[in-house]
């Protein structure tokens, strides 16, 4: 219980990644808080990937970590950027709303 | 130890938590707050674990940046008081079920992932290439970044870039009676469509055409 290893770090992002995925399924309120959850699930991918560095003693990880920090600050760029001119053109951005595509 | 695992496991409350919070709070800002507080409990634990290069980076690049970017969104587009219709409308009510079982699936597998790698110590005897070199973590990370894994930093720059302009290219938006400076036009001037010389008579004037 109290020597902390290689398996706690990994639950915990488990627990985060589950928290991520929910919360995409079952906001019916705006795309942004679906944007905040995949950037949990990626969270959730830089624990287990800095955790993994850490407890096996291989740099590689941390270096594809901090990969990840980029792609995510662009990827969250670009979304909130769509999600403006979305925002703009239609005056919504509920998801039940944003059927125009009739997926 | 003991310290460690008092600490451990009070930022990882706090860190699902918060993480729950994002998504059921009904109101965006406070989801937006929570996301920071998640980042914030994270990269202590990163601190904490000796990765303090990547919690700092982490602190910088979320808080600093994505969580702004995201409060300049919500405050932007007036939607943080939106009212949460999760058991309202009958329709998106389906979706909760499907949602949990199929999260509470992925939950499991991980956890059973996580099983394979605790019960098999032997696969953690690879190279401790941390252990011997005696570094500061920032330190190490530098020698590999700009050599090994140049490229691969040279494209996430490019990345960057590429988002940036990708951003700017959505976002910008040319209005249409608004009068504004076009240098193109001032410094493509000729003398000859901007002055002509005229004859007068004496006693006559000239006529323009105002």
């Amino acid at each position: 219980m109290t020597e902390i290893g290689l398996g706690h770090y990994l639950t915990l992002g488990a627990v985060i990644f589950s928290i991520g995925v929910i919360g995409i399924f079952l906001n019916r309120k705006n795309i942004i808080v679906i944007l905040m959850s995949i950037e949990l699930i990626l969270l959730a991918v830089n624990i287990n990937l800095v955790a993994f560095s850490i407890f096996l003693g291989d740099l590689a990880g941390q270096v594809f970590t901090l990969f990840i920090l980029t792609v995510a600050a662009a990827e969250a760029a670009i979304g909130l950027a769509i999600i403006v001119v979305y925002y703009r053109n239609s005056g919504t951005i509920r998801v039940e709303e944003i059927d125009e595509l009739k997926g | 130890m003991i310290a460690h695992a008092i600490f451990f496991y009070t930022f990882s409350i706090i860190a699902v938590v918060s993480a729950i919070m994002v998504t059921v709070s009904k109101n965006t800002v406070h989801s937006v707050f929570f996301l920071i507080l998640d980042f914030i409990s994270i990269s202590c634990l990163f601190i904490m674990i000796g990765a303090e290069f990547l919690g700092m980076i982490m602190l910088i690049v979320y808080v600093g940046a994505v969580a702004v970017l995201f409060l300049f969104v919500v405050m932007m587009l007036n939607v943080a008081q939106q009212k949460n219709q999760w058991f309202a409308s009958a329709a998106s009510s389906k979706h909760i079920p499907v949602g949990l079982i199929i999260s509470t699936i992925i939950f499991f597998e991980l956890i059973i992932v996580i099983g394979g790698w605790k019960y098999k110590p032997e696969i953690f005897d690879v190279n401790n290439s941390l252990k011997v070199s005696g570094l500061s973590n920032t330190h190490s990370l530098g020698q590999v970044l700009y050599t090994d894994y140049i490229h691969i930093f040279q494209i996430s720059g490019m990345i960057l870039l590429v988002a940036m302009v990708g951003a700017i290219v959505l976002t910008f938006r040319q209005r249409s009676n608004v009068k504004r400076q076009s240098y193109l036009k001032q410094i493509s001037r000729e003398r000859a469509e901007g002055v002509s010389v005229v004859e007068v008579a004496s006693n006559k004037g000239v006529k323009t055409d105002d």
